[in-house]
């Protein structure tokens, strides 16, 4: 399904990504895990259009995506949800979603028909799956932070795509958000079959759900495979995973891992 | 309780009856008032919906008033068919800036939108051959609207009557269509744009071309407001299209709400109501205006009908809650 082959990016000096290879195959649920300042959001950025890589390719359904713009990617149906709820703030819950499903329908063109009801039905059932039809007529930007990074995954889903990439789906979210997002993710992920690529910061999310996890440290892909792989990996292990279980809880400080074990890699 | 009065086509009806019920002088000012209307909705397209702020849009208004006028005034050309051109040439030419104005964003759409602007005006300041340069072109010729004098109630007023009910018709018709514009599909796509513009991309959209497609269609009503302007005005002026005239638009907005369809509407009437209120008492108009709007702004920050607005449903928030 996604393809990514020898990519590389600086900004300045700076090599945010170096040599980055996987694939994740159709259906599969991936997940991209690192430090702080691992290169996992650039890692993004480039899959899906948002900054062009120095060299390396990029195959998506067997198309290669390197040099698209981002709408182009989308339409080929790659959606993707970002670190910080990315909506349109001002619009209704309702409005959102509907405004994705013009977007992927084509009716954006139309410059005469009234938009209040159209593709109506599409969103009141997209609403429901995510559970949030009590809030149709809530101003997006007022739901709370978990709330608004459902909607986000909603916006992302009208666009029907084959691929979601989340960029850390339950980041600031309490963990009574993060299991019902987990579920979510879940149940959504095997009725569109659909194919997942996520970052994520909490360990037992990534492998609670996982089925192949790609590990990246300082801008390099050091470990790839399956989660008992990686968690048997002694590179993954010292820079990353044990640590983090020395800490206990969610590893919000593993930027600082990152640092010292920098001088050990 | 207040939803259910057709406000719009009470006002429709009230500004049909003002050439009847008012004096010469106050029908001109409620033609004046339409025009400027138009060409602040036309504005608003960018500016509310989009999020786009132009600062150069009475380029767009002055393109229509030369084209209208110098159709009508040198060539002959009948007023539909100088009308349209007018839209078309202010559309065509938006269509040109615009495609290097989408390319930038903020400040810098805003600075390159006043160039392009000042670009006009110095053309229209200089070429003497075709626009009359510094001084203009003078004796704008009227429609012929001699057909009118055929019609009940209104059949014996002078030209400047009949001038008003064309430019009501005319300005009405477009208000209906960029309203249309507004609440349709693409219209809702525009304000995705205002409101995130990545997330946008990242919906499928190019954002680039839905803006420049706004930018056109703004620039295209800004034009039919020029057009009918320069008639109005009996003659057509460089000053059209110079920056103070972009700033004067960009307060009507701002003034009366840019989150309303009807707020720019509201911002032209109130403006110009002002402007002429103040002229008749003082010679220092300009700053008793700026006092005026420095305290209008303050007193409704979201805009004179943005405020009302949120008030009204308050109110009625309240009453539903008891």
């Amino acid at each position: 399904m996604l393809e990514v082959k020898g990519l590389n990016k600086s900004f300045g000096g700076f090599k945010a990504t170096t040599d980055v290879s996987f694939t994740v195959e159709r259906q599969q649920i991936a997940a991209v895990i690192g430090p702080n300042g691992a290169g996992k959001s650039t890692l993004f950025n480039l899959i899906t259009g948002h900054i062009a890589p120095d060299s390396g390719i990029v195959r998506f359904a067997g198309k290669d995506i390197v040099g698209m713009a981002p709408y182009a990617i989308c339409r080929l149906g790659m959606g993707r949800s970002f670190q910080h709820a990315n909506i349109f703030p001002r619009l209704t819950v309702f409005e959102n979603l509907q405004a994705a499903f013009i977007a992927h329908r084509g009716a954006s063109r139309n410059l005469w028909r009234n938009a209040k009801s159209i593709y109506e039905a599409e969103t009141i059932q997209l609403m429901r799956s995510l559970g949030m039809q009590e809030q149709a007529v809530r101003t997006a930007g007022t739901l709370s932070h978990g709330n608004q990074k459902q909607l986000e995954l909603g916006i992302a889903l009208a666009a029907d795509p084959k691929m979601l990439l989340l960029d850390e789906p339950t980041a600031g979210m309490s963990s009574t958000e993060t299991r019902a997002t987990i579920e979510l993710l879940q149940r959504i992920a095997t009725q569109r079959e659909l194919t997942l690529l996520f970052t994520e910061h909490d360990m037992d999310v990534v492998f609670a759900i996982a089925q192949k996890i790609a590990v990246l440290h300082q801008g390099r892909l050091i470990a790839v495979g399956t989660p008992a792989e990686v968690r048997a990996n002694a590179d993954v292990r010292r820079i990353y995973l044990g640590s983090r279980h020395d800490e206990g809880g969610a590893a919000r400080s593993d930027g600082s891992v990152g640092a010292t074990a920098g001088g050990t890699v | 309780m207040l939803k259910r009065i057709p406000w719009v086509l009470l006002a429709f009806i009230v500004a049909l009856a003002i050439p009847l019920v008012a004096s010469r002088f106050h029908t001109s000012l409620a033609t004046d008032i339409l025009i400027l209307a138009l060409f602040a909705t036309s504005l608003n397209l960018l500016l509310g919906t989009t999020g786009l702020v132009s600062f150069g849009h009475a380029a767009y208004f002055s393109i229509g008033a030369y084209v209208c006028a110098i159709l009508m005034k040198t060539h002959g050309v009948p007023f539909p068919l100088a009308f349209l051109a007018a839209g078309a040439g202010s559309g065509l030419l938006a269509a040109l800036f615009g495609y290097f104005c989408v390319r930038l964003t903020k400040i810098y759409f805003a600075m390159l939108t006043l160039a392009f602007a000042q670009i006009v005006w110095a053309v229209c300041f200089k070429w003497n051959n075709v626009t009359g340069g510094e001084q203009g072109m003078n004796n704008v010729p009227y429609p012929d609207l001699n057909w009118m004098k055929s019609l009940p109630l209104i059949g014996d007023l002078r030209i400047g009557g009949h001038y008003y009910y064309l430019t009501l018709v005319l300005v009405a018709t477009c208000l209906w269509l960029l309203w249309r514009i507004t609440r349709s599909p693409f219209g809702r796509i525009l304000t995705t744009i205002r409101e995130n513009a990545e997330r946008a991309e990242f919906i499928g959209i190019n954002v680039r071309r839905y803006e420049l497609v706004a930018f056109v269609i703004a620039g295209t009503f800004a034009g039919f407001a020029g057009a009918l302007f320069g008639i109005f005005n009996r003659g057509v002026f460089p000053d059209f299209g110079y920056w103070s005239k972009s700033a004067e638009v960009l307060i009507m907005v701002i003034l009366g709400g840019m989150g309303q369809f009807l707020g720019p509407f509201v911002g032209a009437l109130t403006l110009t109501l002002l402007n002429q209120q103040i002229t008749a008492y003082t010679e220092y108009w300009p700053m008793a205006l700026g006092l005026i709007l420095i305290v209008l702004l303050y007193a409704f920050p979201a805009g004179i009908l943005g405020t009302l607005a949120s008030l009204v449903r308050r109110l009625r928030g309240a009453t539903e809650d008891a």
